[in-house]
C-alpha cells in the first residue's frame, strides 16, 4: 500500500506551498513534488503602465522583501532610459541595499534557519521556534536582533519613505539625496552591524561547529547536491548584491559563463510542469534533464552559498577572512552542502554591514547631485541584483513613451525551485525508511528546505513567505494520519 | 475577564501587512498580553479546524489583509466573519483591492498565456499549463482555483471597519486596537483614519494651487523635483487631493508623490473621479481641445487615479473581460 506524506506550509486550506512526498510499497521514498499554489500575474498587469511606476508597483510581489524589487526595478530603468545614475546616487542604492540585507540575513538566522541549529534539529516543534532561541541565547540577544531590525529598517524608511515598499528609485537616480546628520547615523548603525554580525558568526561556531553531531549533519550526504551555481560578481569576480556581471561556475567550481544582464535569455530558460503554478529555470545550455544533478543538469543553485561559490571572494576584510575559513574548514570550492547557507549566509551579513560602513564613510555619498534626467527613447530594459534568497532579474519593453508593453520576472526563490524539490526528495530518501517517520526525521527533511530561506511570496509573486510549516502524514484514502507542524 | 479573542489571517497579500504587525516592535508585546490570537499563521501554529471548531460571533475581531483571487481565500474570509464579532479589512488590498487589483484590467487566460507560453525565458514546446488536477504515476497532485478578477473583502463578506494604507503605519494599527479594547469604536463602515485629505496636512499645501495653473503635465523621471514645492505645482500627478490622511505624507517625505494607498474619504466614492475633477479644476486653458490636448499627456490616467483602487472602483475592471 502507498502511503503520500504531505508537507503543507500551512494545511491544504490556508495553504500557500506545499511538498507531497510519496512513499512506495515498502514504504520508502518514491517521489517528491515541491508545488507552488498561486500566482498574481505581475508581468501582464504590469504591460500599459507607465516605466517609471514599476519600482513602485514591483515590490507588491513582496512585503518581505519590497526593498529588493524596488531596486531591481530602478536598475531596470537606467538600462530602459539609458541613463547613468551619478556616482552619489549608485552609492546611496547600494547603502539602502546594503542595510536591507544586514536586516534580512540575520533575522533568518535568529528567527527563522536558525532555530533547528540553536535549539536542535530534533527538538520538540513548540520550541523549535524564536521562543526556543530566545531562552538558549537569552533575551538580551533577542533584544540586540529587534533593535539591528529597527536601526536598518529607520535607514531605508530615511530613503524610501516607508521601508514596506519605498519609493525613492528613478532612471538614472534616486529622489533625495543624504545629510551629513544621517551619514553619521548610518555609519553608527553599520559599525553596530559589523559587531553583530561577528557576534553571529560566533554562536555559529560555538553551537554548530564545535558539535560533532551537526558537523555530521553539514557535511554529510543527506544535505548534498552537486550542481551548477550562479551569482553576482564585480569586476574583481567578489561577491557583489547590487551591481556587476552574472557568473556561473560548474559542479567542479570551472567557471562555465561569465554575462552581463542584457544577455541573461541566452543563460536561462524555464521548464513548466502541470503540477504547481511555478516555473523551473535551467541553464540553457546545459538543458533541462529533469530534476538530478551533475555537470549533465542544466539545474543551478544561487542565494548565499551559490554566491561565495561563484566569487573568488569577498570585497572587505572581516568577511573575506570568514570565507576563508568557510572553505578551509568544509574542504574547498565549490561546497556542495546545502546546510552551508546557513553559514554562507551569515558571511554575506558581515560583508553587507562592512560595505555599508566603507559606503556611509564615503564622503562623496553626500553630494546633493544625485540624478540625471533621461533623454533617450526608452525601449528595453533589464536590471538585475543579488536579493537575499538569490539573483532577481526584471525585464520590461516599452514603447517610446516609455509604457510597458512587456514584463518579464525571474524571481529569487524560483532559481532554487528545482533544486530545493531535489533537495527535499534526497533528504526524505535518507531519512525516512520502511515507513518509519518520526517527527524529528520530518524536521531534517524540512531543514533541507528552510536552508534556502524560500519565499513564497516571490515564488509565486503572491503570498507571504515566512509561513510556519505543517507536514500531514496520508494515508493512501488521503485522510490525515498525523499532523506535524513548525513555526 | 477572559481575553477577547483575535485572529489575524491573510488572502492576496504580499506579506507586507504582516511585517507592518512585526514592525509594531515592543508594542507587539502589549497587544500579544491583552488579546488571546486564535489564528494568526505567519507567526502562531494554529489551524482552521480550530476556527471551525468555535462558537459563531466568539472571536472578537478578525483582522483580514490581501484581496481575494482564489476560492480558498473567499472560503477562510466567510468562515472568519461568521465567527467573528468585528472583521476589520487590513491594508489597502483588503479594502480598495490594492496594486494587485491592476490585475482587473486582465484575466485569468492572458496571464496564463504569457506567463507560461509567450514569456521569453519560458521554453515549453508541449505547451503546459498548470491544472488543478494531474495524475503522475504515483498519485494525483491538485492547485486551487484561480479567480478570473480580484475582489476586495467586502465584496465577498460584510466589513466593519477598515485600516487603511500599504501597509498600514504602526499607530494607526495601535490606535485601532486600542478603541476595539476599550469599545470605543466610530460607526460601522468607517475608515479608521482621519477623515481629510491628504493635501490638508502636507507640508507642500502652501504652494498646492487652488485655481488654474498647470498648462503642462510632466512624469516624475522627466524633471527634477523640486523639494518643497507641491507636486500638481510643479506639473506632477499627485494623488494627494483625492486620499484620505492619515500615512505621515510618507511618499511626500521621499520626495515623490502620493499614488493613493489611503484611498479616499467617506465623502467621496470613487477615488480616481475624484481626481479628475480635483485636477480638471486646475488645469489652465481656454478650451475644450487645450484642456484634452493636457490631459491626454497624462501617461496611463486609469493605471495612475486607481493604483490602489480599481476592484473598488465604479470602474471595477475592464468590462471585455
Ligand atoms: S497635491 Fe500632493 S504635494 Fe500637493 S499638497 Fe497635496 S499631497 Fe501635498
Ligand atoms: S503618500 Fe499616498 S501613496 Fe504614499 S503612503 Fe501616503 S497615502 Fe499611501
Amino acid at each position: 500500500m502507498s502511503k503520500r506524506i504531505t508537507i503543507d506550509p500551512i494545511t491544504r486550506l490556508e495553504g500557500h506551498g506545499k511538498i507531497e512526498i510519496f512513499l512506495d510499497d515498502r514504504g520508502d521514498v518514491d517521489k517528491v513534488y515541491f508545488q507552488v499554489p498561486e500566482l498574481r500575474g505581475f508581468e501582464i498587469f504590469s504591460v500599459g503602465r507607465p516605466a517609471e511606476e514599476m519600482p513602485r508597483i514591483t515590490p507588491k510581489i513582496c512585503g518581505v522583501c519590497p526593498t529588493t524589487h524596488h531596486i531591481c526595478s530602478t536598475k531596470a530603468l537606467d538600462d530602459l532610459f539609458k541613463v547613468e545614475p551619478p556616482p552619489a546616487a549608485k552609492k546611496l542604492r547600494e547603502l539602502m541595499y546594503s542595510a536591507f540585507m544586514l536586516e534580512d540575513h540575520t533575522l533568518h538566522f535568529f528567527f527563522l534557519g536558525g532555530p533547528d541549529f540553536v535549539v536542535g534539529p530534533s527538538a520538540p516543534p513548540a520550541e523549535r521556534n524564536i521562543l526556543g532561541v530566545i531562552a538558549k541565547v537569552g533575551l538580551e540577544i533577542a533584544g540586540k536582533v529587534i533593535k539591528l531590525r529597527k536601526e536598518c529598517r529607520d535607514i531605508i524608511t530615511l530613503f524610501g519613505g516607508r521601508v514596506i515598499h519605498p519609493v525613492c528609485g528613478l532612471p538614472g537616480g534616486i529622489s533625495k539625496p543624504l545629510t551629513e546628520d544621517d551619514r553619521q547615523r548610518i555609519a553608527e548603525v553599520a559599525k553596530g552591524g559589523i559587531e553583530f554580525a561577528r557576534f553571529a558568526l560566533q554562536i555559529f561556531d560555538d553551537v554548530v561547529l564545535k558539535n560533532k553531531e551537526y558537523v555530521a549533519l553539514v557535511t554529510g550526504d543527506i544535505y548534498r547536491h552537486e550542481t551548477y551555481y550562479m551569482g553576482m560578481v564585480d569586476k574583481n569576480n567578489k561577491v557583489n548584491f547590487y551591481d556587476g556581471d552574472i557568473r556561473i561556475v560548474t559542479p567542479e567550481g570551472k567557471e562555465f559563463a561569465k554575462f552581463k544582464p542584457r544577455e541573461y535569455l541566452s543563460h536561462i530558460a524555464e521548464r513548466v510542469e502541470p503540477w504547481t503554478y511555478v516555473k523551473f529555470p535551467y541553464l540553457r545550455k546545459v538543458g533541462w534533464k529533469g530534476f538530478s544533478e551533475g555537470i549533465e543538469s542544466g539545474v543551478y543553485r544561487v542565494a548565499p552559498l551559490a554566491r561565495l561559490n561563484v566569487s573568488d571572494g569577498m570585497a572587505t576584510p572581516l568577511a573575506q577572512a570568514e570565507y576563508e575559513r568557510m572553505y578551509e574548514t568544509l574542504g574547498g570550492k565549490p561546497v556542495h552542502n546545502t546546510l552551508a547557507f546557513h553559514w554562507a549566509r551569515l558571511i554575506e551579513a558581515l560583508y553587507a554591514a562592512e560595505r555599508m560602513h566603507e559606503l556611509a564613510q564615503d564622503r562623496e555619498i553626500t553630494d546633493p547631485h544625485v540624478r540625471n534626467i533621461p533623454t533617450s527613447t526608452p525601449q528595453e530594459g533589464i536590471g538585475i541584483v543579488e536579493a537575499p534568497r538569490g539573483t532577481l532579474i526584471h525585464h520590461y519593453k516599452t514603447d517610446r513613451h516609455g509604457i510597458i508593453t512587456e514584463a518579464n520576472l525571474i524571481v529569487a526563490t524560483v532559481n532554487n525551485a528545482a533544486a530545493i524539490c531535489m533537495s527535499i526528495e534526497k533528504a526524505a530518501k535518507g531519512l525516512i525508511r520502511g515507513g518509519k517517520v518520526s517527527d524529528g526525521l520530518l524536521n531534517m527533511v524540512e531543514m533541507a528546505f528552510r536552508a534556502y530561506d524560500p519565499c513564497f511570496a516571490c515564488a509565486t509573486h503572491s503570498l507571504t513567505g515566512r509561513t510556519p510549516l505543517s507536514v500531514n502524514i496520508r494515508d493512501s484514502g488521503g485522510s490525515i494520519i498525523r499532523t506535524i507542524t513548525r513555526q | 475577564m477572559a481575553k477577547p479573542k483575535v485572529a489575524f489571517y491573510w488572502c492576496a497579500s504580499c506579506g507586507g501587512c504582516e511585517e507592518a504587525v512585526v514592525d509594531l516592535a515592543e508594542n507587539i508585546l502589549k497587544v500579544v498580553e491583552a488579546v488571546e490570537f486564535v489564528l494568526w499563521p505567519v507567526a502562531m501554529d494554529f489551524k482552521i479546524k480550530d476556527v471551525e471548531a468555535l462558537q459563531d460571533g466568539e472571536i472578537a475581531v478578525s483582522f483580514i489583509n490581501g484581496g481575494i483571487r482564489t476560492g480558498e481565500q473567499e472560503h477562510v474570509a466567510k468562515l472568519l466573519r461568521k465567527k467573528s464579532g468585528l472583521v476589520v479589512a487590513f491594508g489597502a488590498c483588503a479594502h480598495l483591492g490594492g496594486v494587485p487589483g491592476l490585475a482587473n484590467f486582465s484575466n485569468r487566460d492572458r496571464i496564463f498565456d504569457y506567463v507560461y507560453h509567450k514569456s521569453p525565458s519560458v521554453d515549453n514546446p508541449e505547451r503546459i499549463v498548470p491544472q488543478e488536477k494531474t495524475v503522475v504515476r504515483e498519485g494525483e497532485l491538485t492547485l486551487p482555483e484561480f479567480y478570473n478578477t480580484v475582489h476586495t473583502l467586502d465584496q465577498v463578506i460584510d466589513v466593519d471597519y477598515y485600516l487603511p494604507g500599504c501597509a498600514p503605519p504602526p499607530d494607526l494599527i495601535m490606535n485601532a486596537v486600542e478603541a476595539i479594547l476599550t469599545g470605543n469604536l466610530p460607526e460601522k463602515g468607517a475608515v479608521l483614519s482621519p477623515d481629510k485629505s491628504l493635501c490638508d496636512t502636507c507640508k507642500r499645501k502652501v504652494t498646492k494651487p487652488e485655481k488654474t495653473v498647470i498648462r503642462e503635465i510632466k512624469r516624475v523621471h522627466e524633471v527634477m523635483l523640486d523639494p518643497e514645492k507641491c507636486f500638481l505645482d510643479q506639473g506632477i500627478i499627485c494623488v494627494g487631493p483625492a486620499t484620505r490622511d492619515g500615512c505621515g505624507e510618507r511618499c511626500i517625505n521621499a520626495n515623490m508623490p502620493c499614488r493613493g494607498c489611503f484611498g479616499p474619504t467617506s465623502r467621496v466614492d470613487d477615488q480616481g473621479a475624484k481626481f479628475l475633477s480635483a485636477l480638471a479644476s486646475i488645469i489652465d486653458a481656454d478650451s475644450e481641445d487645450a484642456i484634452n490636448k493636457i490631459t491626454d499627456s497624462i501617461a496611463d490616467p486609469a493605471g495612475i487615479f486607481y493604483f490602489y483602487s480599481l476592484p473598488a472602483s465604479m470602474l471595477k475592471r475592464r468590462l471585455d473581460i
